[in-house]
């Protein structure tokens, strides 16, 4: 029987085109002690660190295990690095809880990054390999042509993904961290900005963001002294596919459906769209909502768009989902998964604001990365498992 | 006391990289073939699907890819695209173009390629294309020697034909 994880401090920056006003390291600290001060603890208090950030030619920084030893209080302590492409954030957060899931430490604290200003995310997504021609252009050109191959199996309408991206936006509002705040928001504003990668429009795309996001994981001996009531985590799953062989469904891969399965099986989960009050999903171009609805198996295959459509997925529907403003509103690629199992955690701790749905018991942190081939998820509680 | 200066924001400190890369005896016959105007794939033991270009083992069942080369056509299928509008200084392309991802007869598995010669309004899936080639003086071991894609004229593919490769 493993031991029981909690996570007892929760904190991020403000996400922001240009954090210049900070070092990496600083942008660190500033989510790692919002964290530990959430928790009521010092940095003596954490037995180990995990770190978690982006490909490293996004900012040129190869070893943060290293480079930001000093700045996370991680001298003299196990410090270890975690590197799963954009579905980082989230297998970061995992395994900082199986280090005390395993009861090999007691409080682990996990962080993870992004400068994308510091970066050329676009220029490391678009290198041009030995055996092809140069013709993918960053994550959208990438992901644009599965969107297609999406809209044309399940026949969704087309503005499904002019949906999200407003209603994703309109919830960022609500959350004084969040990088985008557009007041301005609106149907019109998003069916109208320019093609970048067609289908994909610009307002259906995730900014550029700096930001960070950091949670102080306990053990439950320890997580029954915190000043506020811990999140539990009830189960945790990953998963990892190539990127391409034949015959992949790189719509709705493999990997995703078996993550899902997984997950729901360790949480004694039947009925994931009932029995999950709200979800956090790595959603970086709108239309991954009603796909990853579907790999999470929150809808059949090919109608994930319905519960977009019908505003299941709103704030007030039946399943809210990127309360936060997801991906969408802030994207510090390195932090965007922690960020989606923080907001989990916040949820149903009853700590997340004006974006907090009423009564959250049990909510999804999903992530994902490469060419859809990594998956993270988990499902945390506001009650032991 | 000196006066206060302005904050250090921002320092540049540029660093280059070249690889070099090991082919392998399987890409090696791929690059030797492309050379040559010939587009080589393989196939997998296990279930036949033939991989191209040639590669040293199957990434689903990790299995060494040992069979004979298949030669392919230079005629194909577009499975899925998009039009891009973006700028990325690796990409020596005129915006927009027509990312396509092609399915060559004979192969089971796509390539990313550019569509010329036609309109990015006349684009589609299913539509057949055919290669370009690069005039013969200009071949390298790169699939660079393909200029691009143009559509072939002829009736595009049923959606269920091509599918699963998307
Ligand atoms: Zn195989």
């Amino acid at each position: 029987m493993a031991e029981l994880c909690g996570i007892v401090g929760i904190g991020q920056t403000k996400h922001d085109s240009k954090r210049i006003d900070v070092s990496m390291a600083g942008l660190l600290r500033e989510a790692a002690e919002r964290a530990l001060e959430d928790a009521e603890l010092t940095w003596r208090d954490i037995d180990a660190v995990v770190i978690g950030k982006a490909p490293d030619l996004f900012e040129g920084v190869m070893m943060p295990e290293l480079f930001l030893a000093d700045a996370l209080g991680g001298a003299y302590k196990p410090m270890l690095r975690v590197h799963t492409a954009g579905s980082v954030g989230g297998s970061t957060g995992i395994v900082a809880a199986s280090l005390i899931q395993a009861g090999i430490h007691d409080r682990v604290l996990v962080a993870a990054f992004e400068k994308q200003s510091e970066s050329n995310a676009m220029w490391a997504l678009s290198i041009p390999m030995p055996f092809s021609v140069a013709v993918v252009a960053g994550a959208g050109g990438f992901f644009a042509p599965l969107v297609r191959g999406y809209m044309r199996r399940s026949g969704a309408p087309e503005d499904t993904g002019i949906r999200v991206a407003v209603k994703d936006r309109e919830n960022a509002l609500k959350n004084p961290y969040a990088h985008l705040h557009m007041e301005d928001i609106s149907f019109d504003l998003v069916a109208s900005s320019p093609m970048l990668w067609d289908p994909i429009r610009y307002l259906e795309t995730c900014p550029s963001s700096d930001g960070a996001c950091a949670m102080v994981l306990s053990s439950e001996s320890l997580a029954a002294k915190a000043p506020t009531r811990p999140a539990w985590v009830h189960s945790t799953a990953m998963r990892s596919e190539p990127t391409m062989f034949s015959g992949r469904d790189q719509v709705m891969p493999q990997g995703i459906l078996d993550n899902a399965e997984a997950l729901y099986k360790k949480a004694g989960i039947t009925n994931p769209r009932k029995e999950i009050d709200c979800a956090e999903m790595y959603v970086p171009f709108s239309w991954f909502e009603p796909m990853w609805c579907e790999g999470m198996l929150f809808a059949e295959p090919n109608e994930g768009w319905k519960m977009t459509y019908e505003g299941a997925t709103a704030m007030d529907g039946d399943l809210p989902i990127n309360m936060s403003g997801g991906v969408l509103s802030s994207n510090p690629i390195g932090a965007s998964g922690l960020l989606r199992f923080a907001e989990a955690a916040l949820q149903v701790r009853g700590q997340a604001g004006d974006h907090q749905v009423e009564g959250a018991k049990k909510a999804l942190g999903h992530a994902y990365g490469g060419g859809s081939q990594y998956f993270s998820t988990w499902i945390v509680g506001s009650e032991k498992p | 006391m000196s006066e206060e200066k302005e904050p250090v924001e921002v320092l540049r400190t540029p660093v280059e990289l070249d690889y070099t890369y090991s082919a392998g005896v399987s890409a090696s016959r791929f690059l030797r073939a492309v050379e040559q105007g010939k587009l080589l794939g393989q196939r997998c033991p296990v279930d036949g699907r033939v991989y191209f270009p040639s590669r040293g083992s199957c990434p689903q069942h990790g299995v060494p890819i040992e069979g004979e080369p298949v030669e392919l056509s230079d005629r194909g299928t577009i499975v899925t695209f998009s039009v891009n509008r973006v700028p990325s200084e690796n990409i020596d392309l005129e915006l927009p173009y027509a990312a396509i991802q092609v399915l060559l007869d004979g192969a089971d598995t796509t390539l990313f390629h550019v569509l010329g010669e036609c309109s990015i309004d006349d684009v589609r899936m299913g539509m057949r294309v055919e290669a370009v080639w690069r005039p013969r003086d200009e071949w390298t071991i790169s699939m660079q020697n393909i200029r691009y894609f143009k559509p072939s004229g002829e009736p595009d593919a049923p959606f269920e034909s091509y599918q699963e490769h998307i």
